[in-house]
């Protein structure tokens, strides 16, 4: 498996941490609340079809944490300038929750660099009825259980301990989550009324037993969307690591059928 | 040395076995283990001890504010300061610690709301500002990464509409007004004194002791070794400002107990105190402490010690050991005391006469036994 190259980039005044590996039509994955540090084998695996792009969002990571950072909003209008200071265009755009939160804030916003949009276990829209996990109040151990479906990855998970390091990591890039999803918990009450606006092929990609935005969440973003398409897999919050080839198999083949 | 009987309001009557069902005592505990019938006599109750220790001699009373807790049943603390403005007095001051300046959407309710209470006592009020625990932000929505800048920002607002001739607007990051123009104005000029308790923090405490400020700091439910650092703390912070800390500046808030003998007070006071840390502060860290609450170099402290009060059971014997009990003979509470303030130097002690489960006799005698023999006998300390 090819390593991504990993850099640093500053977009307006902004330095973010950024890996990229693969050629052909750009994919920028937006990732969740646990970070963008690791290249996972979903990420090698598209990089053998498109240019994937996996920054690390302004808060995360080694990456700055700007003034201006107050919303999942400003981190949107952060990726269109990234797009444009990239001169990316055709641009797959996939966003794992609050990645995927952020990719549909991107494309209520501009979709004139966007080819496709991917969302998956997306935060950003709240289900009445439903209620959310609150992984602020888990403690490690059961959030593990309620982001994995598969039990012999919750072991996994549980048995293997965390770095110094990597645990400054953590608590920085959950200080970044909640300053972005606290309050109002995981959504924005606006998203939804402009939801229609994207106006290019999007897929919703869920696990059926999503602890943390149970399966309804999937179903609202699809009646949202006009004419989106459902992926369900058999995972929990990260379908694209608990399932990565069934994953990449849905992700390209829908990519594939909406290039054509 | 100033004494102010402090009071949590603790649902005393908690059916303690919930432990067996939930993880804390705090936020996510059902509200169907609080009875209201029982409710009201404990409100009736804490407000007559409240009343009972400004009658026997305590220069003032503290009430306080948590949020969906049976810990302390105060939300609004401005309730239970006003059911007290007209029944202790005339010398008795009223401290409210809280108010959680953070959690509020319009800081000026508090402005008001300290300044009513300042007027109905004639100046007796003591204005408490705190950012509330980790916990309110899990009860109140509020996002914990916001609660530094909120509560300097609530702050300055209250201060200018105490101080600043009304009506003028105020456009911060959280609060924007175009009319702060509080009726009434404070009582006492140019405002009520200012204390803020604290579990401890460099930060706290830099801000307290500013020369522009001087705030009466106050530790609460801390080892005697954190009081003693961090008061030292402040007096240095002070004396870098080019002013020297008097005694009053600072104030340290500890459960405590007094019975005829320290052999009653231990046997007494045991299963109450033990009830106080293992039942009713009871909940996991990730309650406790919400990403942002702490700085991450405070936080990542805090997570590698893992010896916060919610860790592990707490005894009787271990919490006096560190200094977080004072309890025995009104001569040992007082030697205790005594020791305490004369290597730490503190000119105000906030005892909390009612803890846990303690029962209102135990509670009587104690404040009783303190007011006669504790308190006349350190008065002329600090």
């Amino acid at each position: 498996m090819a390593e991504p190259k990993h850099s640093f980039e500053t977009i307006n005044g902004c330095k973010i941490s950024l890996r990229r590996a693969g050629k052909g039509e750009p994919l920028l994955f937006l990732h969740g609340a646990g970070g963008g540090h690791i290249w996972f084998p979903f990420m090698a695996a598209l990089s053998e079809r498109y240019e994937v792009f996996v920054p690390e969002h302004p808060g995360f990571g080694p990456s700055d944490t700007p003034e201006w950072l107050d919303t999942v909003g400003d981190l949107a209008f952060f990726y269109l300038d990234f797009m444009e200071q990239f001169g990316l265009r055709d641009v797959h755009l996939m966003g794992a929750s609050l990645g995927g939160w952020t990719a549909a804030e991107v494309a209520v916003r501009n979709t004139s660099r966007l080819k496709t949009v991917t969302l998956v276990s997306a935060a950003g829209i709240y289900v009445k009825g439903v209620p959310m996990g609150d992984m602020f109040l888990w403690p490690p151990e059961e959030g593990i259980r309620h982001v994995w479906k598969d039990p012999k990855w919750q072991e996994k998970m549980l048995s293997t301990p965390q770095t110094e390091e990597q645990q400054d990591l953590a608590r920085r890039n959950r200080l970044t989550t909640a300053k972005l999803a606290w309050q109002p918990r995981w959504y924005n009450p606006q998203l939804r009324k402009w939801l229609h606006r994207i106006d290019v092929p999007t897929h919703i990609v869920w696990g059926d037993a999503d602890g943390l935005f149970p399966a309804p969440y999937a179903k609202a973003y699809q009646e949202l969307i006009p004419g989106s398409t459902m992926t369900m897999l058999s995972a929990g919050h990260i379908p694209q690591v608990e399932q990565a080839d069934e994953f990449v198999e849905a992700v390209t083949s829908f990519i594939g059928k909406s290039a054509s | 040395m100033k004494f102010y009987f402090f009071h949590l309001m603790p649902y005393a009557d908690l059916d303690l076995s919930y432990q067996e069902k939930h993880n804390s005592a705090w936020v996510t505990l059902p509200n169907s283990y609080y009875d209201p019938k029982k409710g009201h006599l404990l409100y009736n109750r804490y407000l007559d001890e409240l009343e009972y220790a400004a009658e026997v001699g305590f220069d003032g009373v503290c009430v306080n504010e948590h949020h969906q807790s049976a810990y302390g049943l105060m939300p609004t603390p401005g309730v239970i300061a006003g059911a007290l403005a007209r029944r202790i007095g005339p010398t008795a001051k009223i401290a409210v610690l809280g108010r959680a300046l953070p959690l509020l959407n319009n800081p000026l309710v508090v402005a008001e709301e300290y300044a009513m209470l300042d007027n109905i006592t004639g100046g007796r009020l003591i204005a408490g500002f705190v950012r509330g625990i980790g916990t309110e932000y899990h009860a109140w929505g509020v996002n914990p990464a916001e609660s530094h800048d909120r509560f300097h920002e609530a702050h300055d607002l209250i201060l200018r509409a105490w101080t600043e001739e009304g009506p003028f607007a105020f456009e911060g990051k959280y609060y924007h007004l175009n009319y702060v123009n509080i009726w009434p104005r404070a009582y006492q000029q140019p405002r009520p004194p200012i204390w803020i308790p604290s579990q401890g923090s460099r930060e706290t405490i830099e801000w307290a002791s500013h020369k522009s400020r001087r705030y009466t700091y106050l530790q609460t439910f801390s080892p005697v070794a954190a009081l003693s650092r961090y008061m030292g703390m402040y007096k240095e912070e002070a004396e870098k400002q080019g002013y020297t800390a008097s005694s009053d500046q600072l104030g340290w808030a500890v459960p405590t107990y007094v019975a005829e003998s320290d052999e009653v007070a231990l046997r007494e006071a045991k299963p109450h105190i033990e009830n106080l840390f293992n039942k009713f502060l009871h909940m996991p860290l990730e309650m406790l402490l919400p990403p942002g609450y702490l700085s991450l170099a405070s936080m990542k402290g805090v997570m590698q010690a893992k010896t916060s009060t919610t860790g592990g059971p707490q005894t009787m014997e271990g919490l006096m050991a560190n200094g977080m009990f004072l309890c025995g003979s009104a001569e040992t509470v007082r030697d205790q005391i005594a020791h305490y303030q004369k290597t730490i130097g503190f000119g105000n002690i906030l005892p909390m006469m009612q803890f846990g489960t303690l029962p209102a006799e135990c509670v009587r005698k104690s404040t009783e036994i303190f007011a006669k023999d504790v308190i006349p006998k350190l008065r002329h300390l600090g």
